[in-house]
């Protein structure tokens, strides 16, 4: 959603760039000018609008129509319910505990990787040897799929599973747990597991923001006599600012939308009882399992509404100066 | 010219994008089928759920290139796609869509009768009328109000898949025969110190299949009947169900962790736990044979002899009818608008002889009278035996009510075995559903 818009805002503004001054001048050039700008406007944009309307104002208006009907995906949709798939929806004890786990997530995936990730990225920025070798071993998680790692921690976490030797064989036999099966526990596995699949995408987000702090800032503090610490506190975090902010608008998004390794790690006994789902996995538990398309639709809408705000609310009043100019571009 | 380039190109772009979109839009229509069969070239496309490589997959492209051969103007395309993606997803959209394929799995029960609703499927009554009365009862369940729908291929009735060695090793002599002696046999494993019971709860279904049991036990089968065609669970047998499963959970029969355990992948599932001889027992459809083989691996030419069947047993005093069995099964429907040749495929699919070959590939059993010889594994036809000696066949209670009173059935059973849901919260949720 934003990155589409995103992109279109990118094609607008490298189109309205100047052209080269060229040799002949005169008013009739001037309007050629004028007169293909625009033609580049809408050579340029006009397939990523279509695409864009096709792929995704067009879904999302069949969306919020469906979701106002009791249906059940044979036959087209007749029985006219109005709200009530949204009613039930927030009714339904199990889709709190979805919206509860998509909280514990967002909030979850912030309060640790944001710390963690600044750490390693700060670490990582200095200069030792190997260096480039562990900025490649963080980043190894993120580029795995998503249901590779799935399948590959429901192998580790199984009960007498790898996770659970290493700890036996540690003499650590005691916090052998049902990771994936103990209800209360799995969402904070999961937690885990997420922190581990993106932590990396944090960490190189950080170094790409670092390498952009001038030096100078620091050599001159230094000079001036101050720590390490100091000089991170007061000049290198400060001017990381906009990159964590931008972090944390994606994290957050993406922890809401969160589906695939939950859906592939958890057994989906585990989702049906609230244990281990997300809004997605609940839309589709009940869009295509139950076989209420109507009701999935409405699931679907509540999901999109829920991002959306939350990505206008914190476009408004915390990425405000970041991306000032980049949405609203001026035309020249 | 480099203006003029510039607007070539966008106009290039433009020309491309409405391509696409004409691409997008238009649909390839196939001309009406009309006249005699096989005059025409047609080209049946087949939509079957054995997606994984294996000896099912392998016999569909054998029948289909023989059919072929029998009959040169049919071609036929197969897609195998994964079951759960083709049944919740790719069938159901693709028979919105107008253009579904013209023969495609089918499970009965429930779902057809919204497909026949719908007026997706072709009515073959009068042309299947021969393959109907050979299949015998369980053609019924592609039947919606007695017009035939689909027709089933593989059928058969479940039971517990146990490890002799392991019930001699702990002094159990015969299989239980009752619920009573269902459970003396899980204390006698238990003191051995052997996992009675594996269940796969983590995939919902293996888990509500007991309580399936419990109803079938507890409920008189004109109860059933009316409860498949009428949504109406208000008779008491059906809290009872779960009343008698709280108790049987209540002993403790299941491998440690149960919740999340799934059925069938790996050796920690509940099939793989019967497969390595860590599990005594587990309650399984037919094709469990199939898959606790491809778990063993190499292990499993020493485990197979261990391995038997004995049906659900009977509890004493219990009003429902002790002979009958839960079961379930496979077919194949014909879209309403497919050429004729699509029954004729369907007729070829289920008549004797294919039938026998299916039986000799050993993943389930078949339905067509005259097939039977083709199993060659002892424990499969004695599963054949019990089907056919059953009184009356329940099909799976999610299949036979339909996705949406099915699942949310499924999700309060579960909620059983998770100790956190009651036998009336299970009934409650299905009439809930039943209205959603």
């Amino acid at each position: 959603m934003s990155r589409t818009s995103e992109s279109v805002g990118l094609a607008d503004r490298a189109s309205a760039r100047p052209a080269r001054p060229r040799p002949t001048g005169g008013q009739s050039t001037r309007a050629a000018r004028t007169r293909r700008k625009w033609y580049e406007i809408i050579g340029l944009t006009t397939p990523a609008l279509v695409v864009y309307t096709m792929f995704v104002l067009v879904p999302m208006g069949f969306a919020l129509y469906y979701s106002l009907f009791r249906w059940r995906g044979a036959g087209p949709p007749t029985e006219f319910v109005g709200l009530r798939n949204y009613r039930l929806a927030f009714e339904d004890p199990i889709f709190r505990d979805a919206l509860w786990n998509n909280i514990i997530i967002v909030v979850g995936s912030l309060l640790v990787q944001v710390p963690l990730a600044i750490g390693i990225a700060l670490v990582l920025n200095r200069r030792f040897r190997g260096r480039a070798f562990f900025r490649l071993l963080v980043l190894v998680p993120f580029v795995l799929a998503e249901v590779a790692v799935g399948i590959m921690w429901r192998l580790i976490l199984a009960s007498d599973g790898s996770a659970d030797t290493l700890l036996r064989a540690l003499g650590l036999g005691g916090l052998v747990r049902g990771w994936l099966s103990d209800l209360p526990l799995i969402i904070w596995t999961l937690l885990f597991i997420l922190t581990w699949k993106y932590i990396g995408f944090a960490i190189i987000l950080f170094l790409a923001g670092l390498s952009n702090v001038p030096h100078e800032l620091s050599e001159a503090a230094a000079i001036d006599g101050a720590s390490w610490w100091q000089i991170q506190r007061h000049i290198t975090l400060p001017l990381l600012g906009p990159t964590i902010r931008i972090w944390i608008f994606l994290s957050m998004i993406g922890s809401l939308q969160q589906f695939d390794i939950i859906w592939v790690v958890a057994a989906p006994s585990t989702r049906s009882l609230g244990a281990a789902n997300t809004m997605a996995t609940y839309m589709v538990d009940n869009g295509f399992f139950a076989r209420l398309w109507g009701y999935g639709n409405s699931v679907a809408v509540i999901l999109f509404g829920i991002s959306f705000v939350a990505a206008l609310l914190f476009q408004r009043f915390v990425l405000r100066r970041d991306i000032e100019g980049a949405l609203t571009g001026r035309a020249n | 010219m480099a203006r003029s380039r510039r607007v070539r190109t966008a106009m290039a772009l433009m020309a491309t994008t409405t391509l696409l979109l004409l691409g997008a839009c238009t649909k390839g229509s196939e001309a009406p089928a009309e006249g005699q069969l096989y005059a025409n070239p047609v080209t049946l496309t087949w939509w079957h759920n054995a997606s994984d490589e294996g000896p099912g997959k392998t016999f569909w492209q054998k029948v289909a290139t023989d059919f072929h051969t029998a009959h040169p103007t049919v071609t036929i395309q197969i897609e195998a796609i994964e079951t759960n993606q083709l049944q919740r997803t790719r069938i159901p959209a693709a028979l919105l869509s107008n253009d579904p394929p013209d023969i495609f799995q089918a499970w009965g029960g429930g779902e057809i009768v919204d497909q026949v609703e719908a007026g997706y499927l072709k009515d073959i009554t009068d042309q299947t009328k021969t393959e109907a009365t050979n299949i015998g009862s369980s053609a019924a369940i592609w039947q919606v109000q007695g017009r035939q729908y689909g027709l089933p291929f593989r059928m058969g009735i479940e039971g517990f898949w146990y490890n002799k060695k392991l019930f001699s090793d702990a002094g159990i002599t015969a299989p239980p025969t009752t619920l009573d002696e269902l459970k003396q046999a899980v204390d006698k494993l238990k003191a051995k110190n052997v996992i009675p019971i594996s269940v796969g709860a983590g995939d919902k279904w293996p888990a509500a299949h007991y309580w399936y049991n419990f109803a079938l036990r507890a409920c008189s089968v004109d109860t059933l009947k009316k409860a498949t065609l009428e949504k109406v669970f208000d008779d008491p047998c059906f809290v009872k169900a779960g009343s008698d499963l709280k108790d049987f959970i209540g002993i403790q029969p299941f491998q440690p962790n149960f919740i999340a355990t799934v059925s069938q992948q790996g050796a920690g599932s509940s099939a793989g736990l019967v497969a390595t001889g860590k599990a005594a027992m587990e309650l399984m459809g037919d094709w469990n044979l199939g898959v606790m083989q491809t778990l063993a691996g190499d292990s499993w030419t020493a485990m197979k002899p261990n391995i038997g069947w004995f049906p659900f047993p009977a509890i004493s005093g219990a009003p429902g009818d002790p002979k009958a069995a839960l079961g379930g099964g496979d077919g194949f429907a014909c879209a309403k608008n497919a050429p004729a040749e699509c029954v004729e495929f369907l007729k070829y699919i289920v008549s004797p002889a294919v039938q026998k070959d299916y039986a000799a590939i050993n993943v389930g059993l078949p339905v067509a009278k005259g097939a039977e010889t083709g199993i060659s594994e002892p424990v499969l036809q004695s599963i054949l035996k019990a089907t056919n000696e059953a009184s009356y066949v329940q099909l799976w209670l999610d299949t036979a009510y339909g996705s949406t009173v099915g699942t949310a059935m499924n999700d309060g059973i579960v909620a059983i075995f998770a100790g956190s849901g009651t036998a009336e919260k299970v009934v409650d949720d299905m009439k809930a559903a039943a209205k959603k």
